[in-house]
């Protein structure tokens, strides 16, 4: 059986850009994706590109990803619809100008420029949001994508510069020994074999990192989106307001997407699905911030199933137990703008053992529960 | 939040069947429909004013049927919560999500029957979107709701026994048919004779509706297809149809079409319920036993709503899956289920041949649409860039067709071009039908402004 230099298990975003980046270092490369690459949270997102607002544990990857975003045609062969449309993160009330404020100055520090706007110059420029708001902070750079075709368009490529990528394809267990890593999958008498391991299994990173006694406690979420029929062009940039409650764009089409709130998530069934309750309260709240889209029609709503961790950062960086191993899951709603840059530093720590992206503040280590069962190799 | 035990989606048939048979017993069930007055499709009511109108033709020959359907009506006011002018947007285990108008609200509820009914299976052919084209269902709401007709000169294209019963109901009510032009070749197929004799009646009525347009002169095709609809001055002006291998074009100011119906289970989905895929319709069906339940507790299915089959089997399966419902409450009554099976058994002999074998869904002119064809029109899609898609990414599943190439993303949500879009895929892909999977229901089931969501008590 081939000893492949890299497995993967997952086939989402990150795990997609990994697959690529692999083989663009040269590396022999599997991935193992239980459905289809993408389908899950990568796939039916909201498809915002956004640097603005990032916890600064994650700005680095953030703005590495970002780098990423701008040559997609050039990667991948498609730009999968990525257009820097602006973020424009809406201030409530004056606390909040000095919030965002403040996060300006941090950000400028990672080479992230962001324009403070006040009262009067966010109501000039934007005249269809509601008055209501004390100003805003606009990162240019910022922009969205269509996640459907995003993490499908990486597989693909992969696939081409020689990656395998094994669809329909799940792996129920996962073991170290002295040569590398055994993978037993669903269906196949014969384990897969590879000198590392990427988990990169979402909502189920945790438990593919129990398999090695790293024990983490990941929660599911199901984000709970919205799609009107399509409009003419109204609203420019992605919005997003401090506090985080409610978020809209308008797409290329003319439709315009929001989210707020969640819907239900069954991880045993791999089905979410959307809650009316949630619907309504996000049709209120897009309403509250542009009170022209009250007449628009809601035409579907959906969602897909997402990790989250305790606080609300991903899990990036080498198992605290396993030499060989690394984690990428639990994104928590931030997996898109930064999947494809996280694929680049999971190619760089999985060859090179390290990255020359700053990514401490996400490591396993700050959400690990107690002392590890498995044995070191 | 309002509550009732028992909910009954659809005031068609197959509804108010259940609705009778449940009030029988001493149940109140809640009767939701979209339209203002029940009655379905076939039973469609109009606005009391012109429901006044002298339109004995409105029923076609089930002028009878209709009388003693609003019989039973009337003899439900105060047995049952009737609903009207409501539109179900969600469904969530035992909450109900309702518009009506601009207010929402939820109901829950205990035990479910969906008898959703059915729409128009469309096949797109070029110009199929052109004003003054309309689908059958269409044509008929015309007629029964507002007593207009959609032109003057109509062209009938299609299949099924909708066809020759539309095109019936408007010759009598004084348009001037041009022609209907069938894709089947409905008289041809002797071999399903004897299972259509079990039809009785109906099979009656539908030689009459043919046998009518013909000796009143309006010529009916067999075997003629669709070529392209075109304009003139701001509407549809003539219909060009291929028969024979020949192309003739008819002038016209109206069309109507229909291939069949196709079931509305976009609740059933919701549910949860299991699907199963139907050969002979070629469609994906939510599946029920013999007596109308479904793979979830406490929901029943009946009617067109769940597998087609005209309205005679819609009531029966009413009162059926009503039945089983009491059965699962301890109220069984045996003897009538069986009687009621035993009907149900005997015109599904008749509508079998009928839909299978004398009208089959015409799946290799879906399949071999021109390239330049608007299948999905809510996204302007053509049948070439469904067919480029299913190759660039070696891809067959119609919910991953629709995630690269914006199929079925629209208003309509796939409920119109579904049915030819998957024979595209199944035929570019060189996989079997089955394979192309459906198209997942997703709240809302219909459009609903952002406003009437955001309003009333959170």
């Amino acid at each position: 059986m081939t000893m492949f230099d890299v497995a993967i298990i997952g086939g989402g975003l990150a795990a997609c850009s990994a697959a690529l980046h692999l083989r663009l270092k040269g590396a022999s490369v599997i991935l193992l994706e239980r459905g289809r690459c993408g389908a899950q949270a990568s796939g039916v997102n909201y498809g915002g590109v956004r640097q603005q607002g990032r916890h600064e544990a994650e700005l680095p990857l953030a703005r590495r990803s970002r780098e990423i975003w701008s040559r997609l045609e050039t990667l991948i062969g498609s730009n999968c619809e990525f257009e820097s449309t602006g973020h424009l993160k809406l201030a409530r009330h004056d606390d909040d100008m000095v919030e965002l404020q403040a996060y300006r100055d941090m950000a400028e520090g990672y080479g992230l420029h962001l324009d403070i706007l006040g009262r009067d110059q966010l109501h000039k420029d934007y005249p269809f949001i509601a008055q209501s708001y004390a100003g805003a902070s606009l990162c240019r750079q910022d922009g969205q994508a269509n996640p459907r075709l995003v993490a499908p368009a990486f597989a693909y490529r992969a696939r081409q510069l020689g990656a395998v990528i094994h669809e329909g394809c799940e792996v129920v267990g996962a073991s170290r020994n002295s040569q590398g890593f055994e993978l037993s999958v669903a269906g196949h008498d014969q384990p897969y074999r590879a000198r590392r391991l990427i988990n990169t299994a979402g909502a189920w990173g945790a438990k593919v990192a129990g398999w090695f006694g790293d024990r983490v406690d990941e929660q599911v979420m199901a984000p709970n989106m919205c799609v009107t029929e399509p409009i003419p062009p109204l609203i420019g940039p992605n919005l997003g307001v401090c506090g985080g409650s409610i978020y809209l764009r308008q797409s290329r089409n003319g439709s315009v997407i929001f989210g707020a709130g969640l819907g239900w998530a069954d991880t045993d069934r791999l089905r979410a699905r959307p809650c009316a309750q949630t619907t309504r309260q996000a049709a209120k709240a897009a309403i509250a911030m542009v009170p022209s889209l009250s007449s628009v029609l809601v035409i579907r709503t959906w969602t897909g199933i997402e990790g989250r961790m305790a606080d609300g950062l991903p899990v990036v960086g080498p198992s605290p137990s396993t030499n060989g191993l690394i984690h990428a899951f639990g994104f928590s709603g931030h997996g898109f703008q930064l999947g494809p840059g996280v694929g680049a530093v999971l190619a760089e720590l999985s060859l090179d053992g390290e990255t020359p992206t700053p990514i401490e503040g996400l490591s396993f280590s700050r959400c690990h529960q107690g002392p590890s069962s498995a044995s070191q190799s | 939040m309002l509550h009732a035990d028992i909910v009954i989606i659809g005031a068609g048939p197959a509804g108010i069947a259940a609705a009778h048979t449940l009030a029988e017993a001493g149940k109140r069930p809640m009767v939701i429909d979209e339209a203002r007055y029940a009655g379905g499709q076939i039973f469609r009511q109009a606005e009391p004013l012109i429901d006044e109108l002298d339109q004995p033709h409105r029923y076609g020959l089930d002028g009878r049927r209709a009388k003693a359907f609003r019989r039973r009506l009337d003899n439900l006011t105060g047995k049952v919560t009737f609903r009207s002018d409501t539109l179900v947007w969600s469904i969530e285990q035992n909450k109900l999500q309702l518009v009506r108008g601009d207010r929402i609200e939820d109901v829950r509820f205990e035990q479910i029957v969906l008898a959703t009914g059915a729409m128009d299976r469309i096949l797109p052919f070029e110009g199929w979107t052109i004003p003054g084209v309309f689908s059958l269902g269409a044509a008929q709401i015309a007629l029964k709701a507002q007593a207009s007709l959609i032109g003057r000169k109509v062209v009938f294209v299609g299949t099924g026994p909708l066809l020759y019963l539309v095109a019936y109901q408007y010759l009598r009510s004084g348009a001037d048919v041009i022609e209907v032009l069938d894709s089947n070749d409905p008289l041809s197929n002797v071999t399903a004779l004897p299972d259509l004799g079990c039809g009785g009646l109906t099979f009656l009525k539908g030689l009459y509706y043919l046998a009518h347009l013909k000796v009143l002169g309006v010529s009916c095709r067999a075997n003629a297809v669709p070529v392209r609809a075109e304009w003139q001055d701001e509407r549809v002006g003539a219909l060009v149809y291929r028969h024979k291998g020949r192309e003739i074009l008819v002038s016209c100011d109206a069309v109507a079409s229909g291939y069949g119906l196709k079931p509305e289970t976009q609740l059933a989905d919701m549910l949860g319920l299991d699907f199963k895929f139907d050969g002979s319709s070629r469609q994906w069906l939510p599946a029920m036993d013999d007596d109308g339940r479904t793979s979830v507790d406490g929901v029943y299915l009946a009617g067109d709503g769940s597998l087609v089959r005209g309205s005679q089997v819609a009531e029966l399966a009413g009162e059926l899956a009503a039945l089983s419902l009491l059965a699962d409450q301890g109220m069984a009554d045996p003897d009538r289920q069986t009687m009621v099976k035993r009907k149900i058994a005997r015109a599904n002999r008749f509508r079998n041949a009928l839909d299978d074998r004398i009208f089959p869904f015409p799946h290799t002119l879906a399949a071999g649409l021109p390239d330049d064809v608007v299948v999905c029109r809510c996204e302007n899609l053509d049948a070439r860039t469904i067919r480029h898609t299913v190759h660039r990414f070696a891809e067959v599943d119609v919910n991953r067709v629709k995630a690269f190439c914006r199929l079925g993303m629209g208003r309509c949500q796939g409920r119109l071009c579904g049915s030819a879009a998957a024979e595209i895929i199944a035929a570019s892909g060189e996989c079997d039908i089955s394979i192309v999977g459906r198209l997942r229901g997703q709240a809302p089931v219909k459009p609903v402004s952002l406003s009437v969501l955001a309003g009333g008590r959170l």
